[in-house]
């Protein structure tokens, strides 16, 4: 397959082709490939989830999608299945070290599982493409495939049953839970829900800073250059509040909304730059003041905006919900920075005249 | 009055279940549960509308207009002239990605969460 020769950054552990042992299981069937992979993960592993949380080189994060197998599986193993984003790939490797097993790994252009499944590449038609390609119907004697809980909205596994012949059982949310599933074979209701820790949620801190690390810099060094560094830091402070503070903060901060989340958040700490602003005891009081109201009317917005942003990286908010806010709250975060742009336009202007 | 949460496009029609109880299988959010004759539906305010359960439905018993719920999908589907529902997630793009560093993993080993419903 074009793609599989394409996916040259294959997963560290895999040490490639193991055909002995998979011809004696497969009653001499020559199938395309069978990898070992075994539940240790290296530091080299460990680098590559770290630059993934960082959002680098966002697309190499690949394992060859096949079929793996793990410790000395036989053919009455069980078969997971994952997609092939290393996060995706060793959570469940790692989790399973030292069952014997088998994974099926999905070709989902190095998403993972849960996204895959709602663009649709953990679906349907990939995974009975892959039962067929791997020729697990000759490895293993039994026809169950466990698949994340996570990947249901890209398969439908009546129709999967009925193309391969193979049965879809959904296993549990987290992998952490796979060994406890695999012994009993049922998930406990805590198993089927999916949650949004505090750790899940710094997790994605990284990679959201960096997507706005780049027109941060640009905005601060400019504010720096026309009004000094309390703006530079403004601003630099409104995009943390927003990337940093809201994922951490999200379920303590009051409202549901995440818009008026971010604005309360941005309030918060737009507070102390509106008092250094109006604490200039040679200006004029109403400068002061007008002063004071930029930080208050454009750093909300700007964190509310990062916070809605942050809706496609929760595991809760609907599209009816995500566009209710949209028509909501971008209407008022675009009149508050716009009415804080131009007072300080105005500020400017009225610098300016006094300087002439 | 600021929830913009409450509502959302699921349906389900309980007379055309079989009971095969595969939507309380793959709800991440136990909005269906197990019922007598037919699943029940417990807390439809919590669907992310999905679609898990619509595709794994065999019955065509539940309905949901699902899509991503990613606000920087829809802005910028709107930006360039198209219809918000068209913007997809960002994920595995170059740019930018709602969920590619891995927020929704699924067989992650993610420990002790909670949802936040506040
Ligand atoms: S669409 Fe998803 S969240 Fe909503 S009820 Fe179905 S499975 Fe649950
Ligand atoms: S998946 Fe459909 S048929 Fe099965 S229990 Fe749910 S609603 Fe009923």
């Amino acid at each position: 397959m074009d793609d599989d020769k394409k996916s040259s950054l294959s997963c560290s552990c895999a040490s490639g082709y193991d055909t002995t042992s998979f011809i004696d299981l497969t009653h001499n069937k020559l199938v395309s490939e069978l990898r070992t992979v075994t539940g240790k993960l290296t530091l080299n592993d460990r680098f590559d989830h770290f630059l993934a949380r960082w959002g680098m080189n966002r697309m190499g994060h690949i394992v060859k999608p096949g079929l793996y197998k793990m410790g000395r599986p036989n053919a009455d193993s069980p078969v997971l299945v994952s997609a092939n984003y290393t996060l995706s790939f060793d959570a469940v490797r790692s989790a399973l070290a030292g069952t014997d097993c088998y994974i099926l790994v999905l070709d989902t252009k190095g998403v993972n599982v849960w996204c895959a499944a709602g663009k649709g590449t953990f679906g349907t038609e990939e995974l009975v493409h892959r039962i067929a390609w791997s020729g697990l119907s000759s490895i293993v004697s039994h026809r169950n495939l466990i698949l994340p809980q996570l990947g249901a909205p890209g398969i439908s596994a009546h129709e999967v049953q009925r193309r391969s012949g193979f049965r879809v059982e959904y296993g549990p949310v987290r992998a952490s839970d796979l060994p406890e599933y695999i012994k009993t074979r049922k998930a406990t209701p805590e198993m089927r829900r999916v949650q949004f820790s505090f750790k899940d949620r710094l997790v994605l801190t990284p990679v959201e800073l960096v997507h706005v690390a780049l027109p941060t810099l640009v905005a601060a060094i400019i504010l720096y250059l026309l009004t000094g560094p309390l703006a530079a830091l403004a601003a630099i402070t409104a995009v943390l509040a927003g990337t940093v503070f809201f994922p951490a903060l999200l379920p303590i901060i009051p409202t549901h909304d995440l818009s008026t989340k971010g604005l309360i958040l941005g309030v918060i700490f737009a507070i102390p730059f509106a008092i250094s602003f109006a604490a200039n005891p040679i200006m004029p009081l109403w400068t002061d003041l007008l002063k004071s109201l930029v930080p208050l009317l454009i750093m909300p917005a700007l964190t509310a905006y990062l916070a809605l942003n942050f809706t496609g990286c929760t595991t809760f908010t609907s599209r009816t919900g995500v566009k209710k806010e949209i028509y909501r709250y971008v209407p008022v975060m675009v009149l508050m920075a716009g009415s804080g742009i131009l007072i300080l336009v105005l500020l400017g202007a009225i610098w300016l005249m006094e300087v002439i | 009055m600021f929830d913009s949460y409450l509502e959302n496009t699921l349906l389900y029609y309980p007379q055309k279940c079989i009971n095969c109880l595969r939507c309380t299988q793959v709800c991440p959010h136990g909005v269906f549960a197990e019922g007598k004759e037919h699943a029940e539906l417990m807390q439809p305010a919590a669907c992310m509308e999905c679609g898990a359960c619509v595709r794994n439905c065999p019955v065509q018993a539940i309905e949901v207009q699902s899509g991503v719920g990613c606000a920087w999908a829809m802005i910028s589907a709107a930006l360039r002239g198209k219809g918000m529902d068209s913007g997809e997630c960002g994920c595995g793009g170059e740019q930018m990605s709602c969920c590619g560093g891995g927020a929704k993993e699924s067989f992650s080993n993610r420990e002790e969460m909670s949802t936040p419903e506040d």
